[in-house]
């Protein structure tokens, strides 16, 4: 192949059904999505030349190249930093394409994360100093009850609610808006089961005074892939191609995914305004070229804390602006329109990249007029999709 | 709240439940300096500059010869929740988890006691004490002090 400069897009998508018991291995879980997203771009299996997955993903390569009959694998790689992350896959996958290294690059995320084990429960011993994970710090949590992530996010998001008075009836109306657009989706967990910010504000406290039981994402069982290619080769494939305009992650001094205390201020996120400044300079954009944005939503907090990160927001005015309706399908920046982590279901991020390629070709359920980009934004990594 | 060894608990306390730290070969000294009731930090040995989380070389001037120095155990509430659900692992009723800025000008995370969580406030002055876990180990933790 040769080496020279290659614009990347996306050609194809695929997810198995979103659960709470999928009654099957993660590895078949990788493999159906992972066959979904092939036949989704009209691309054969054996052709996939380069793989890319999470640190924490529990599917092996080479078992999952057995599954799909991969023929010639170039170039492997895993990301660090768990759901943080996400998008980091699709930075390295157009990397590879840029670079000419790869062809056919498949990103995979599959997890029985309800059915064999739960995030959400304490976390003692496994996730402390384990290199890779990008979460070094925990066991500095571990033996004073800070186990779960929501109790991560909550020490620092309370920091960031203190400074801009930022309330749980706040956090509640970003889970109203996303449960609104999974009431409407299909394929989400909540299809069908929108709530109220009254139903908000009596849901149990999971870390108080910071996060109810409705502020937390899902967990889930189901995989997610998605498909990397050059963007003349997209063109000539099954469906419209979405250009990877740019790329990029950012990880400034003393900043980490989860046990993020050690940085100078925590009412703001210096990894989401790092991407962002990286991502704008590379892609020469601004917040308002995009329609749509798809936020990692572990917990609600995120959302605004991102929002204002990547610059739709100055810093403080994110409650606000979701309070104006303006991430509702109508607003200025529709935001999680398949309903987010919180109302779709949590597959580590990558259902939210998969729901902005459907924005982007214009087949998402609840679809946004007139989409020529959307940004995705794990946190700490960010991508801007376009219409070609 | 009770304070963990309150010197009016039963004459044979019952065994703690605390999950011990996770001891790495960079961090040990801080966890028996706690085994000893001292809490100290890593410093410098060469520009002198106080480091946190441990690590085995000074990010400003790069030397691995470092010092452990007695901290003054003085510091603010900077955040502080309390876990509700799940319970988390190791404490009949659920903690105070707070970051705590100390004197000597870092973060860490501890346990805030002797104080209901809807009295807490940021800023707050507090003092290092010592809680035992489980085998025989002790781990830094917080309560009010006067300013």
């Amino acid at each position: 192949m040769a080496r020279t400069f290659r614009e990347a897009a996306i050609a194809g998508i695929g997810a198995t059904e979103f659960s709470k018991a999928s009654g099957r291995s993660e590895l078949q879980l990788a493999a159906e999505c992972s066959k979904a997203a092939l036949d989704d771009a009209g691309i054969h299996p054996s052709d996939v030349d380069g793989m890319i997955t999470f640190t924490i993903d529990n599917s092996d390569e080479i078992g999952l190249c057995r599954c799909l009959g991969v023929k010639d694998l170039a170039y492997t790689a895993r990301i660090p930093g768990g759901g943080a992350a996400a998008v980091a896959t699709i930075y390295q996958a157009m990397a590879l394409v840029n670079a000419g290294l790869c062809n056919t690059v498949l990103v995979w995320r599959a997890m029985n994360e309800r059915s064999q084990y739960r995030f959400g429960q304490p976390h003692t011993q496994n996730l402390g100093p384990q290199a890779g994970n990008g979460t070094g710090s925990l066991l500095w949590c571990m033996p004073f009850g800070a186990q779960t992530p929501a109790t991560w996010e909550s020490l620092a998001a309370q920091r960031y609610m203190q400074q801009y008075g930022v309330t749980n009836e706040d956090l509640g109306r970003v889970a109203v808006a996303q449960r609104k657009y999974a009431a409407t989706n299909p394929a989400a967990w909540f299809y069908g089961k929108p709530i109220t910010l009254e139903e908000h504000q009596s849901s149990k406290w999971i870390v108080e005074p910071i996060l109810r039981l409705l502020d937390c994402c899902q967990e889930s069982d189901g995989g997610v892939a998605i498909v990397i290619t050059s963007l003349e080769r997209a063109k000539d494939l099954r469906q419209k191609p979405v250009r990877i305009v740019g790329a990029c992650q950012s990880i400034p001094y003393n900043v980490e995914v989860i046990s993020n205390y050690y940085h100078a201020d925590l009412s703001m996120m210096p990894e989401a305004e790092g991407t962002a400044k990286r991502l704008y300079a590379q892609t020469g954009m601004k917040p308002t070229d995009m329609q749509a944005a798809m936020i990692y939503d572990a917990f609600t907090p995120q959302v605004l804390k991102q929002m204002e990160g990547f610059g739709f927001c100055k810093r403080g005015e994110a409650k606000d602006f979701v309070k104006s309706g303006q991430i509702d399908i109508d607003g200025i920046l529709p935001v999680n329109t398949h309903g987010g982590l919180i109302g779709e279901a949590y597959i580590h991020g990558m259902n939210s990249i998969a729901e902005g390629v459907r924005q982007v070709r214009g087949t998402a359920v609840n679809q946004v007029k007139k989409v020529e980009r959307v940004l995705v934004s794990s946190g700490m990594a960010g991508a801007i999709f376009e219409k070609v | 709240m009770s304070t963990p060894n309150d010197p009016s608990a039963p004459a044979a306390p019952p065994k703690p439940i605390r999950l011990a730290p996770i001891v790495t070969l960079d961090a040990k000294f801080f966890w028996d300096g706690a085994d000893k009731g001292e809490f100290l930090g890593e410093q410098c040995a060469d520009c002198n500059k106080l480091r946190f989380p441990p690590r085995p070389m000074c990010p400003h001037c790069h030397s691995v010869k470092r010092n452990e120095v007695k901290l003054s155990g003085r510091g603010t509430v900077y955040t502080w929740i309390q876990p509700r659900h799940p319970a988390p692992f190791g404490f009949k009723e659920p903690p105070i988890v707070a970051t705590i800025e100390l004197e000597e000008g870092y973060r860490l995370v501890s346990n805030l006691y002797d104080i209901a969580l809807e009295d807490v406030k940021q800023g707050m002055p507090v003092e290092v004490f010592f809680a035992p876990t489980m085998g025989n180990h002790q781990v830094p933790v917080f309560r009010p002090r006067a300013k």
